[in-house]
Formats: structure tokens, sequence, C-alpha cells
């Protein structure tokens, strides 16, 4: 892991709110600030934990309070938010990552290395998450057990999460088509018999 | 055959990487997947393949090539792959190919010890190569005295070697269509026996193409043996005119007398004259009735009566014993036949072929003629088996007085060894015989179906080239284990100057590409040297040794 990209000069986004050692939730510190689904988050500063966002949802803070629609007599959807100055603190964001791996010291061989399967304990409350800039994302995809671990676990819209991330990685990489070529053929083999699926996320890809 | 993207590059020991053993057994061959990036398209059957086991090394040969998928959906509903992505992606994962590679040899790793034939296949995952130059060499020696370079593999600059001391020590086939490449394969196979040392050759050259200029189907002429080895090639000839006419003096004219031909002679004929049984075994009858000179006595034997009594005397028809005396009067369209004894054709042959002399008898006009070419090579060579029979039976024991082994080359082999009359001709007898005699034969024919089984199974060395009729396969290959897989490769020579060799002089079936023969370096190679250059050796040596301007 490049130690230059530590969270000091990389944006936090929020923090983790709810963990177990196969995914984690976090909430953003501001509303609407989740990444895209596909984007490869770090969380955690003593074991860095790798997620890759597949779901994100804002709602009302209070489980309560539902919200209720503002806009009716306003011109625009920013006129709503000026004229009701709380929304913002009583709406938050939160994002859900899949843990698709872990960099440090845990494991036998020790060391600060990237282990593409999940930690063994659940990343701590709290834990700082960020997004990986795209040096981290194509260090981190340069090798494709990931998908394996996306397809294992049961998240909505599975394929589109793969796609995003594999656009994401690919634009990472010097070559990205032969990057997807790559990734590819890894699907295909962990896609016996889905051929139509296989297809069908290829075609997205270009 | 690297891959596009460079990922494939060649092992470290130079061979270039194919796949992985993946199934397979020992009867059928082994499976291997080929790696991705590996083009299908530059794989041909007949290639040699290396694959490492975990403690041997095995060899083998590709017979079979096959796109196969993991998914059945790819056949019924095949994927859209106007998407590049996808058709890259597909290909080497869902839809792969494979490719059956027949272990042939077992090479230990110890390389002091010879290659064995394989008893066993690799493991799994074992990994799969073009062979090498190296493991070509290993398994079928380098060029020297006693192996004799007659192609190249096929995609390989490696030059392939016939071990020459086995293959003249049993009669071998050089087989294939018309036109591909058989004149030329069996031109080499000459040299290599005549560079050797170890045996003379008497060919009954049919056509004119060994002995004095043969042509070819890319330049017009090339040259014959006795050009290219002068002192050690005799050419004898039927007809003295014709070797005229193409600028040859021969050493010897061959003429055969009437006293000279044997009811075996006859019978040799009896397909190509249409003689009924009873026909050609009256030939037998009338030697016996009338002894020596019996073919000129029936010739001349009076019609009516006198003949009617004959045919009685012997209790055949009148019609058979007529019908045999026509037949026999075409023998009288032969200038080569004399009254009486002819030349003594025999001795002078064997005076050359003892000598260590390589003969090669021309037929000149009589070449098109079917009849003269059987009657010559039957009667020539009985004598010349006959001859070694007694010497070596006179050399029993003492193996510095055996003659000296001759391989006895024969065109249009169907004719002599057809099922119907293997069994009795002397060429029959020497393929059956193998080399008790010291005598072999190198049959070449583009039939080798008409040929009698059990000669073919005797055969120690086949050269097939292009063959598509089914039964010239199945004759060729008869007797040959994983034959079904060798005709593969066999169906799938190219029409020229590619040949499939298997047998004795081999350690596993190999397809050649031939040697080039016809050019001045093709020349030079086989040790010729033109009498310019000759002439000029001559003059630097005069040079060296009494000095510029010296004798």
């Amino acid at each position: 892991m490049n130690s230059d990209t530590s969270s000091a000069r990389l944006v936090r986004i929020g923090e983790v709110i709810e963990a177990s050692t196969s995914e984690f939730t976090a909430q953003c510190y501001r509303l609407y600030d989740a990444p895209d689904i596909g984007s490869l988050v770090l969380c955690g500063e003593e074991t860095p934990t790798y997620g890759i966002v597949c779901e994100a949802t804002t709602q009302s803070i209070d489980p309560g309070r539902a919200s209720i629609p503002r806009g009716l007599n306003a011109e625009t959807e920013a006129d709503v938010f000026n004229s009701n100055p709380q929304i913002e603190r009583l709406l938050f964001t939160k994002f859900r990552a899949v843990i698709v791996g872990y960099c440090g010291g845990v494991g036998y061989q020790g060391g600060n290395e990237i282990r593409r399967y999940p930690p063994l304990s659940a990343p701590r409350i709290y834990s700082f998450v960020r997004e990986c800039d795209a040096n981290e994302v194509a260090e981190f995809s340069s090798s494709h057990e990931f998908l394996n671990i996306l397809l294992d676990t049961p998240i909505g819209s599975q394929d589109h999460v793969i796609t995003s991330f594999l656009r994401q990685a690919s634009a990472a990489h010097p070559d990205a088509h032969e990057y997807l070529v790559g990734a590819g053929k890894s699907l295909a083999s962990a896609l016996p018999g889905q051929l139509p699926r296989l297809s069908s996320i290829l075609r997205s890809l270009e | 055959m690297n891959g596009a993207n460079g990922r494939y590059m060649d092992y470290a020991d130079g061979r270039i990487p194919l796949g992985m053993v993946v199934s397979g057994s020992l009867s059928e061959g082994v499976k291997v997947r080929l790696d991705d990036g590996v083009s299908i398209e530059d794989i041909k059957v007949g290639t040699f393949v290396s694959l490492q086991g975990q403690r041997n090394r095995f060899l083998g040969v590709l017979t079979e090539i096959a796109l196969e998928s993991t998914d059945d959906g790819i056949t019924s509903a095949p994927p859209d792959m106007s998407s590049p992505l996808l058709a890259q992606v597909l290909s080497g994962t869902i839809a792969y190919n494979t490719v059956t590679v027949e272990p042939m040899l077992i090479m230990g790793a110890d390389t002091m010890n010879a290659p064995q034939p394989a008893k066993t296949i690799p493991p799994h995952f074992s990994r799969a190569s073009l062979a090498s130059e190296e493991d070509i060499q290993m398994v079928f020696g380098s060029e020297d005295a006693g192996h004799f370079y007659i192609g190249n593999p096929m995609d390989m600059e490696v030059r392939l070697c016939l071990d020459i001391d086995e293959l003249v020590k049993r009669s071998n086939g050089v087989f294939g269509k018309s036109g591909t490449g058989k004149t030329f394969l069996t031109r080499l196979l000459l040299i290599g026996i005549l560079q050797r040392g170890m045996a003379s050759n008497l060919i009954f050259d049919m056509h004119g193409e060994y002995g004095w200029r043969g042509s070819s189907e890319h330049t017009n002429e090339v040259k014959g043996l006795k050009q290219l080895f002068g002192s050690k090639v005799a050419v004898f000839t039927l007809d003295p005119e014709s070797a005229t006419r193409r600028g040859l003096r021969p050493d010897y004219v061959v003429s055969i007398g009437y006293d000279d031909i044997e009811p075996e002679d006859v019978e040799i004929l009896r397909d190509t004259w249409a003689l009924s049984d009873i026909a050609a075994d009256t030939a037998h009858s009338l030697r016996r009735n009338l002894g020596k000179g019996w073919l000129r006595k029936f010739l001349t034997y009076a019609g009516g009566d006198e003949f009617s009594e004959l045919a009685r005397e012997m209790n055949v028809p009148h019609s058979t014993l007529s019908a045999l005396r026509n037949r026999l009067n075409r023998l009288g369209r032969f200038e080569f036949i004399t009254e009486g004894k002819g030349s003594n054709s025999v001795n002078e042959i064997l005076n050359y072929l003892q000598r260590g002399m390589h003969v090669v008898l021309e037929f000149g006009r009589y070449g098109n003629n079917i009849d003269a070419y059987l009657l010559i090579a039957n009667l020539l060579t009985r004598r010349i088996h006959d001859r070694y029979v007694q010497m070596s039976e006179q050399a029993s024991g003492d193996s510095t007085q055996q003659p000296r082994p001759l391989v006895i080359t024969i065109e249009e082999a169907h004719k002599f060894l057809s099922p119907a009359i293997a069994k009795n001709t002397i060429f029959g007898n020497i393929a059956r015989e193998m080399r008790k005699y010291n005598v072999t034969l190198l049959v070449v024919d583009q039939r080798p179906s008409g040929i009698d089984d059990e000669v073919m199974s005797q055969l120690g060395t086949k050269i097939a080239c292009l063959l598509d009729n089914e039964k010239d396969t199945d004759a060729v290959l008869s007797g040959v284990s994983g034959s079904r897989k060798l005709r593969t490769v066999l169906a799938r020579l190219e029409s020229n100057r590619q040949a499939l060799v298997f047998g004795h002089a081999l350690p596993m079936p190999v397809v050649i590409q031939t040697r080039e023969y016809g050019s001045p370096e093709s020349y030079r190679e086989l040790g010729f040297v033109e009498a310019a250059e000759l002439r000029a050796q001559a003059e630097r040596d005069v040079d060296v040794l009494f000095g510029p301007g010296g004798c």
C-alpha cells in the first residue's frame, strides 16, 4: 500500500455505523455524499479494510418521522432546501459496502500486503471511511479474486455493482480494454453455465 | 505462437508452450487444453509435442485438434460476437481448444539413456509445449555417417535423420499418389544408402528417373545418381538408343536370351497378359516337356496336328495352349530379347554390386511397357537372389564372407506383389524372408492396397506421401499401433513434398517436409562437386604442392 495515500490527504466521507466480517455500512458526513455504486472504499486505520459500495440510501434520521413532500409552492428543488434549512439535519445518507479484502499484518505472512479476502474481524464502528484513489484502485484490482466475493454475497443488483466496479477499475489501468478482457475471463470462469448473464455484463462494459 | 498480447513467451528451455494436460489415456492419447492466446490456426496435426511430467519427459505427436466449450448454450444459442470484448473473453474460457497428443516416447531424466516407447502417460496438469530442436535430435539422432538427413519435421528447421543401417536391414516401402514426391523421396533414400556405403542398390528404373537426369515438377531437370556419384553408380540399359539420345553413355547394355526366360517369368505376367491359371501353369509343363530352350521350341512349334498333340500330351485344352503361345509371341517385340542366351547381365550386375557399386537399370522406351518391366525385373532379381542365397549359404558362419547387402528398388510394386502372385514370385519371397540372404526391397507404389497384406506387414519402414483412397491408407497403416490417429495425419498431408515416415528406422512416426533436391546447393550438400570447382581445387592443390607456376 502506498503510504502517501494517507487518510490525512484523502477526504473522509463518513464513518462505519454497522459492520460484520462480510460487509459494513457507513454514514456520510454530508447528505448525498455517498460514493458511486461500485466504488472502492477503505475503512479503519489499524486494519484498513477494502469495500466495494453496493448500495446507498438517504432517509430520515428519526425512523418515526418519515419525510414528507415540501415543494408544492417552490420554484426549484433548491428553493425547498433554502426555505427548510433544517432538512439537512433531519436526513442522512448511508451506504453499504461488501468487504473484499484488507491490508496489513493479519494473516500468516504478516506484512502490509493487500489480501483479497475478508479479514478475520469486522471493521470497528466509527472507523473512518474514505474513497480510494486511482492508484489504489489499480493496485487492488490487479488481481480478480474480489469477483468471487461479489458474486457470493447476497446483494441487490449484483451485476450492476460488478460492472460499475470494473468500469472504474479499467479506467485506472493503462490499457482499459486489456484489463476488461482479463477480468472478463475471470468472470467467465466464475459464472459457469451462465452465458446469457456473462454476455449481458460484458456488453454493458463496452 | 506467442499470444497476441505477448504474455505467452517461450519457456526458459526454448520450447514454445501449448497448454496443459487435462485428461486422456494411453490408448486414446492425452488431451491438452491450449493456453489462452495460443491460436488454434497455428496448430497442425503431426506436430511434435513435448510433455513435461513430474519425473519424465514425453515426446508425442499431435493427432487431433478440437473446439470445445464449457457451456452447451454456445452451440444452441451462440452469443452475439459483434462485441470484441465478448469475443475475446469467451475464447479461451467458455469456448476453448484442445489437442490430443499421442505420447510416443519417454525420455528419462538421464539424458544418456535412449528414449523408450511410452508405456505410461504424463499426469494431470503436465505442461505441453512444442518439441524443441534438441528433442528431435535426441530422438532421431544428428546427421552423421549412419544417419541421413531426409527432411525437416513440419514447421521446424531441425534436420530429421533416418538411421540408414536400420533401414537397410528390412524391406521398405515408399507410397503415395502420383505426383506426391515418391520419386524424390526414393532418390533421397537411395543416396542415403549410397553414402552410407553399407549396402548396394539395384534400381529397376522404369521411367529413367534415378540414373541420369530425373524430372521435377518445379524445375525441369534434376541430376540423377550417375551425375552426382559417377564413380559409384553404373547405369545399365535395355535401350541403348534412348540412352545415347539423352547424352548418357551406359555402362552396360542388357539383353536377355529366350533361353533365359523361365516359367516363373511367365507367371508374373499372368495378370497383365490376362492369362488363366491353367495357361500360366502350362508354362511349367512346357518347361518339363520341352526341356532347355523350351520357349524358343514352343514358339517355333509346328501348328496343326502337332500342336494339338502337344496339348493332348500335356493334358491342357488346345485353346489354352494357343492363348499362351499368342502371349509369348509378344516377347518378339522386345529388341532386348535375343536368340539363345543373352548377355551375361546377371554376372555383370553382381560384379558391380559386389565391388560396392550401385546399379541403375534403365528401361528407355520400354519404360511404359509394364510387360517388359515385370519380365526383366523378375528375371534378373530371381537370378541375383539365387546367387545371393548361394553366397550366403557358402559363407554361413563366416560373417566376413557374407555378400554385400543389396537393396532392390522396384516401382509399380503392386504388379509384383499382388495377393494373387506374391506367394510365388521372387519379390514376395524377398519381402517375406527379410534379410536372411542380405537382399531387401525398396518398393515404390501408388496403390499399396494392391500389395499382398503379408508383404506389407513385413515392410520395416514405410514412407507414405498423400494417399486419399481409403483402402490404400488402410493398407499402409495396417498393423501399426495408433493407426486410427495416424490416418488423420496421413489424410491431411500436403500434396507435395510431405510424407509420414514410420517403422523400423525411426523411434516414432513423423511427418516430414522432404529436403530440397535439385538446386546447386542441395547437390553440394550431398557431396557433389561441380567439374569446374574440382579443376580449381586441383589447381590450388598443385600450387600448394609445387608453388605457383610449378609442375
